[in-house]
């Protein structure tokens, strides 16, 4: 068990953010939609720690 | 039409109790003559209790309805003695395809576990399946077992006298008055008896319909289960399509909410919207429809002083999953031995209120799988069809996102972590699936099956340990099954019962749930378990 990770942990994060941006050009907003939901199954996966993914859900919430 | 639904099975005719100066009293009366209602008057009479079943009609019921019998389910009517010509009447079927909009998104096989007498499942129409508990019933009657089935018989009145509880049986001659001292209400999710009782049940309604329909066809389907996520034929809805015997097809079709019933119902209505399913070029005869709603709600309690609530009546599921019936059943199985215990005196009434806590614990589960699986069937709101999609366009392409396509969460009986009637596990290294509370899986032994050995009574399971041949806890004894590395031919035993350190000494209850286990035998303890498990302790 895992604690999820929060601090920087992506190398070349301008880079990813680029790719995520360019991964839904072009794209409706419904492909968008649904290609969201594609990658948050593929990452959830990934990471595969229950605990983890808790801590996830609980750190996307809206805060103050 | 099939004559199994027009022939009556057990007509009415007029019984002594009608005419006596004042009401008779019988020990137990079961209300409903389903699958559940029978199964129990066959575990009670076959442990010498007296059974009556009273039922309003007096036929099987109409059309399949139930038709998906799990591996526990069997197990539990093998011990009945009806298992067996189930699974020889029924399909075994084990592999499954899923399509999502017009293509196969995957298919897969259950690969159900080797070393089991009975198969992970069988599909068997509910008719058939009350056939063969009445025919099982008509034997042991006539071996002298003290049961009976009175049909045209319908309870007005149901009143809890503390001592016992009085009836009133509508018939055609007209009322007459009965006394039990247990009622058992197996009369379905529109229980009379809970109705007369003013008892809530309380739950979840989902706003859905789904049309049935049994077809009859010369097809080269597959034996196999096929279901459908928002398909060219029943546009953003579901269907299934399930094989069972004597040529008959079951199809489930998603309807939604705003639809009118009884049109939806009209053959000219229904046949289109299966050739549209089927192919134009497949011949078939409709043999039944039915369009049903359903609900996920229980009792807040199964016992009610001296009326027990068993299936449907005390709680009732979605279709998903076959867990009705398939629930009911375990129902049957944990009360049939806790009821001997209490009509012997050997344990007090209050050790029914175990039934309780131990089948609402399965109900929760029961009704958990089946709202989930209704949560990915039908989306309630736009995200979880985006997430619902999103997981079957995964699962073409990916094998992870395959767990996650829930179109039903099949049958599995419940562990009963936590009951009171557990007693410890000492057994160092012993398999998680035969912890205390865990019903026992079955496995060769020798040129046999370990459940068959087990039987319905207290046993002391024991491999490579030595025990006496019997252990007592005041008049409650339990009767050792000794084994040893010999029997277990497969190494099955081992895998499913064995602890590190090669050994292993069970407790089992008769419905077949381990009480406790341990490395080696150890008299104190095991009569403590014992004592525990049977209700002497309290």
């Amino acid at each position: 068990m895992a604690d999820l990770t929060l601090t920087p942990n992506i190398p070349g994060g301008d880079d990813f953010y680029a790719d995520l941006l360019a991964a839904h050009e072009r794209l409706t907003k419904e492909e968008s939609d649904a290609f969201n939901a594609r990658l948050i199954l593929i990452l959830a996966n990934h990471i595969g720690d229950r605990e983890a993914l808790s801590q996830a859900l609980d750190a996307a919430k809206a805060k103050d | 039409m099939n004559a199994i639904f027009e022939t009556p099975l057990y007509p009415y005719t007029r019984h002594a109790d009608q005419d006596a100066e004042t009401p008779v009293r019988r020990k137990v009366v079961i209300v409903g003559a389903g699958p559940v209602g029978l199964a129990m008057a066959l575990d009670l009479a076959q442990q010498g209790i007296e059974a009556v079943i009273l039922d309003d009609n007096d036929k099987v019921s109409f059309g399949s309805r139930a038709i998906c019998f799990a591996k526990r389910p069997l197990e539990i009517l093998d011990r009945l003695g009806a298992g067996k010509p189930m699974v020889d009447k029924g399909v075994v079927w084990n592999l499954g395809k899923v399509f999502f909009d017009e293509r196969k998104v995957y298919d897969f096989n259950l690969l159900p576990e080797e070393g089991h007498q009975f198969p992970a499942f069988i599909n068997l129409q509910q008719y058939y399946f009350e056939q063969f508990l009445v025919d099982r019933l008509r034997e042991i009657e006539a071996e002298g077992a003290p049961v009976e089935l009175r049909g045209g018989s319908r309870v007005s009145s149901v009143e809890d006298k503390g001592d016992h509880v009085a009836l009133t049986v509508e018939t055609p001659e007209g009322p007459y008055p009965l006394e039990a001292d247990w009622l058992i209400a197996c009369d379905g999710a529109g229980s009379p008896v809970r109705s007369m009782m003013g008892l809530d049940f309380v739950g979840r309604v989902f706003e859905d319909n789904f049309l049935i329909a049994d077809v009859v066809m010369e097809a080269d389907f597959p034996t196999e289960r096929w279901f459908w996520f928002d398909p060219p034929f029943n546009r953003g809805q579901s269907a299934l399509l399930h094989k069972q015997p004597d040529g008959v097809w079951r199809i489930d079709l998603q309807l939604g909410w705003d639809i009118d019933k009884e049109e939806e119902k009209k053959p000219e209505n229904v046949i289109p919207r299966l050739k549209a399913m089927l192919g134009d070029d497949v011949d078939f005869e409709l043999e039944w429809v039915s369009i049903y709603t359903f609900q996920c709600r229980r009792m807040e309690e199964f016992r009610h002083g001296r009326v027990l609530f068993a299936g449907d009546s005390a709680h009732q599921v979605s279709p998903f999953g076959a867990r009705g019936a398939n629930s009911g059943l375990q129902d049957v199985d944990n009360l049939g031995w806790k009821l001997k215990l209490v009509i012997d005196g050997t344990a007090p009434e209050s050790f029914l209120d175990t039934y309780d806590v131990e089948r609402v614990q399965g109900a929760d589960e029961n009704i958990l799988n089946s709202s989930r699986s209704t949560d990915f069937i039908t989306p309630k709101s736009e995200t979880s069809r985006i997430f619902r999609d999103a997981v079957l366009d995964l699962s073409e392409h990916y094998e992870f996102a395959r767990p996650l396509v829930n179109s039903g969460r099949l049958s599995v009986p419940c562990v009963h972590d936590g009951s009171p009637l557990n007693g410890v596990d000492a057994l160092p290294g012993g398999p998680a699936r035969t912890r205390p509370g865990a019903p026992c899986p079955d496995a060769p032994v020798g040129n046999g099956y370990l459940l068959a050995k087990l039987g319905g009574r207290f046993t002391l399971l024991t491999y490579e340990a030595d025990a006496p041949d019997t252990v007592a806890a005041g008049p409650i004894t339990a009767h050792r099954v000794a084994l040893g590395a010999d029997d277990d031919t497969t190494g099955a035993i081992r895998e499913r019962f064995v602890g590190a350190g090669g050994s292993a000494v069970y407790l089992i209850r008769p419905d077949q749930h381990v009480v406790a286990r341990w490395d080696a035998f150890d008299p104190a303890a095991v009569a403590d378990a014992l004592k525990r498990a049977s209700g002497q302790e309290v």
